[in-house]
This record gives structure tokens, C-alpha cells and sequence, in this order.
């Protein structure tokens, strides 16, 4: 008879909740307790290192199991970084959930071919109004799309899921923003990998980008 | 009627800049500034200048004093991204009446300054802020653009001879490049011939001491202040 495999935590990014939902209802893996922060810290970075650490504190004060945290550095410039030091705590590969999703060689790739490029996943897909259009003043002041986006020359959806309307839909944010259009299909990417191989073997997060 | 009726209907109406004295009309260039307001904002520095007003004065104390207001508040957490741009195209409406006019005066430079967005790095918003706070206050200033290495760089220092080297990042993936030109800098034994700067988003104090520059700049305004610190010093050592 199998043992129960030991609990583990995983906190993350609110942007990833759906995905790593997604792993865990098709691997089975019924002994990982996920806990999500808000999405919206994506435009707070600063925010993202206390955040973490508050919920790690919550986490060890009920319970002793191991923790994972699925962010990459997400903009915080190594502070996340610093907060799981102290804690022997890691976390997913990369700089943000683009280079974890398409894998650090093939972001390397895209980002070599089109330095302008903008990036959207699954999330920011469907969040697109919210946290890009209306959060950097557009739906108010559309004049102010070449400020930002000027220097963008294409727009990369990495898409996590086949699904029509969520193409049309990142076509259409491409469009609103004057860009070239590109759909990867990445699936669960590096995130997935990790995910797995931290279970089995208990690898590190970090030792599993090199 | 309520008052705060009363009040918006005061609100509402049209102001003549014509008709406000100088003190109040610098006061309503700094407040259409903060609120965006590029033709207004036009309209009252030509209405100073009309007034013979010189052209320093007017981007002293109406445009650079009105944006310094912005960056306190950007920084504070009043205003965002999206009012302070609305805000730095208001004043650019100002500054490209007033350009011309301080170019073809006498005015001493208060120094020179390159400025770039680093090797893989696109975003300029910033880096603009800086280039025209840094105007504002008299520098003259050659900005690079985005995406510069190290030899582009280089060739800008070797052209220009500026007192400041100003570099720009907004992602954690680029700001490490800074420390590659830093670094290339003093191997070419040319590090302490100009004031090296750093700013953008994800940096910090720590950073900037780390990768070798003389100071970190956190907003625009600030840089303007660190700038004229570091000359100050200069000169006086």
C-alpha cells in the first residue's frame, strides 16, 4: 500500500491560481494546499515580498509542511529572493511568470528576435481592461498609448490553453495597442516541470532553471 | 442650495488668465499642470512672457515648480503613472514655447548630462521625466534613447564630455547592465571623470552603491537635486 505523499504549500501569485488548480485536479497531487495572493500586486511588485512573507508566517503557524512559492522574481529586484533565503524557501524559475510558462531558452529567443515585445498569458488575457488598459490611465486618456507602448513592436500571447475566444481576445488587445500579433502555445510550461519534479524528488525550484 | 453645489458650480466656471496678477497666475500654471491641462498651461506662459517675464523665471517658478509639486505627490502615492504623464505633457506644451527663447539667451548651463536606457531595456518613460526636469533646471541634456550598450555609451562620453552620465532600467532583468558599464568605466580608468547616475523602478539606494554609481535617483525631481549635490561637490573639491 502507497503512503499519503507528506503535504506541501504552495503560495502564489493570484495570476497563476487557475493553472496550478489546473495541475493539480489533472495529476492528482491532492496533498498540495495552495494559497493565493492578489493578482493585483503584478503592478505593485514592491508590495509582493511582505505579502509572501506574512503568508508564510501564517502557513508555519499551523502547520510544519513544506512550502513552495510559485512567483518568479515578479519585479521585486531580489527582495523576494531575500525574504526566502530566510526562510530556506524557493520559488519558480525566471523573472516573471512569461519566462517560466515559455522556458528561460525559448523567452531568451523571443526576447532576442523582438526586443519591444509585450507579453500576455491566460490571465492577463482576460484581465487585459483591468490590469493593463485601465490601470496605466488608458480607458481615460488613450492619448497616452504611444507613451507607453511606443517603444512595442509586438504583441506574444502565451497562451496556457487552447481556447478560441481568448485568442480573438489577445488579438484584439494587440490591436487596441497597435501591435503585431503572435500566439506560443506554452501550456503549463517550466511551472508544470517543477511542480512535478520538486514533488518527486524534491529538488529546488531554483537548481531546476540552470 | 448647498454650498458644495455653490462650490462646483464656482468650480465649473471658466477662468480668465488674462484677468489673475503674476503670483496667482504662476499659481494656476502649477495647478492646470498638476491637473494635465497642456493648452492652459500653454496659454499662462505665454501670458507671462507677454508680461516680459523672462524665460528662466517662468520654467523656474511655474513649470519646475509646478511639476515638483507632481513628483512629491507621485511619490507620496497621490497621484499615479497616468497623471503625472498627463502632467509632463503639460509641461512639455510650456517648455517648447519657452526652448527656443532660453537657447537664444544668455543663460549659463548649469551642466551637461547623457542619458540612456540601458542594453535590453525599451522603457523610456522615466528617462524622459528625468531629461526634462533636467532641462527645466538648466541642464543641458543628450538623451541616447533606449536599448544603449556599453559602446554606445562610450561614444556619447567620448563626443559630448558630459558632467553626468544619467542610465536607465525598468526591469530586473536589465538594471544589472549598469554595473557592466560602471565596470567597463573604471577598467578604462575613466570612472571618475564623470558623475554616474542611476534610476528607475526597481532600483534602490542599495543597488546604486552596489553596481559603483555616485547616486541613485528615485523620481525626476530628486535627480535634479543629486545633480547639482555631486557638481556642487565637484567643484568645490
Amino acid at each position: 500500500m502507497n503512503q499519503p505523499l507528506p503535504p506541501i504549500n504552495i503560495i502564489a501569485c493570484g495570476a497563476l491560481a487557475k493553472e496550478l488548480m489546473a495541475l493539480k485536479s489533472i495529476n492528482h497531487w491532492q496533498n498540495l494546499s495552495i494559497s493565493c495572493l492578489p493578482a493585483k500586486y503584478h503592478n505593485t511588485p514592491a508590495l509582493i515580498p511582505a505579502a509572501v512573507e506574512k503568508k508564510i508566517l501564517q502557513i508555519k503557524a499551523n502547520n510544519d509542511a513544506q512550502i513552495l512559492v510559485a512567483y518568479g522574481d515578479c519585479g521585486t529586484a531580489g527582495v523576494l529572493d531575500k525574504v526566502l533565503q530566510k526562510y530556506d524557501i524557493e520559488r519558480l524559475p525566471g523573472a516573471h511568470c512569461y519566462q517560466f510558462f515559455v522556458g528561460q531558452n525559448a523567452f531568451d529567443n523571443l526576447q532576442e528576435e523582438e526586443i519591444g515585445t509585450f507579453y500576455l498569458t491566460d490571465f492577463l488575457v482576460k484581465q487585459f481592461d483591468s490590469y493593463v488598459w485601465k490601470n496605466l490611465g488608458l480607458d481615460r486618456h488613450p492619448e497616452l498609448l504611444n507613451l507607453y507602448f511606443g517603444n512595442y513592436k509586438r504583441l506574444v500571447y502565451l497562451a496556457q490553453t487552447t481556447n478560441d475566444s481568448l485568442t480573438d481576445l489577445a488579438k484584439s488587445c494587440a490591436a487596441r495597442m497597435g501591435l503585431k500579433f503572435e500566439r506560443i502555445f506554452t501550456g503549463y510550461g517550466d511551472m508544470a516541470n517543477s511542480l512535478e519534479r520538486f514533488k518527486q524528488n524534491k529538488i529546488p525550484f531554483l537548481s531546476l532553471a540552470s | 442650495m448647498s454650498d458644495d453645489i455653490e462650490n462646483d458650480e464656482y468650480d465649473d466656471e471658466e477662468i480668465d488668465l488674462n484677468a489673475l496678477p503674476d503670483d496667482e497666475l504662476v499659481e494656476q500654471i502649477q495647478n492646470d499642470l498638476y491637473d494635465g491641462l497642456k493648452e492652459e498651461v500653454v496659454e499662462g506662459t505665454e501670458i507671462l512672457l507677454q508680461r516680459k517675464w523672462k524665460p528662466a523665471k517662468i520654467l523656474s517658478e511655474a513649470l519646475v515648480g509646478g511639476m515638483t509639486i507632481v513628483g512629491i505627490d507621485f511619490r507620496d502615492g497621490i497621484l499615479f503613472v497616468p497623471e503625472v504623464l498627463l502632467s509632463a505633457n503639460a509641461m512639455k506644451g510650456g517648455m517648447e514655447i519657452l526652448k527656443p527663447l532660453l537657447s537664444a539667451s544668455d543663460s549659463v548651463s548649469a551642466g551637461k548630462m547623457v542619458i540612456g536606457t540601458v542594453k535590453g531595456d525599451i522603457h523610456d518613460i522615466g528617462k524622459n521625466l528625468v531629461k526634462m526636469m533636467m532641462e527645466g533646471a538648466g541642464f543641458e541634456v543628450i538623451d541616447l534613447g533606449i536599448n544603449q550598450s556599453v559602446d554606445d555609451y562610450f561614444a556619447a562620453l567620448e563626443e559630448h564630455k558630459p558632467d553626468i552620465l544619467g542610465m536607465s532600467a525598468l526591469l530586473t532583468t536589465t538594471m544589472p547592465y549598469m554595473k557592466v558599464v560602471i565596470d567597463e568605466m573604471v577598467a578604462k580608468g575613466i570612472r571618475d571623470d564623470y558623475i554616474v547616475l542611476v534610476g528607475g523602478a526597481p532600483l534602490n539606494e542599495e543597488f546604486g552603491e552596489a553596481v559603483g554609481a555616485d547616486g541613485y535617483c528615485r523620481d525626476a525631481a530628486s535627480t535634479v537635486d543629486i545633480a547639482k549635490q555631486h557638481l556642487a561637490l565637484r567643484k568645490a573639491g
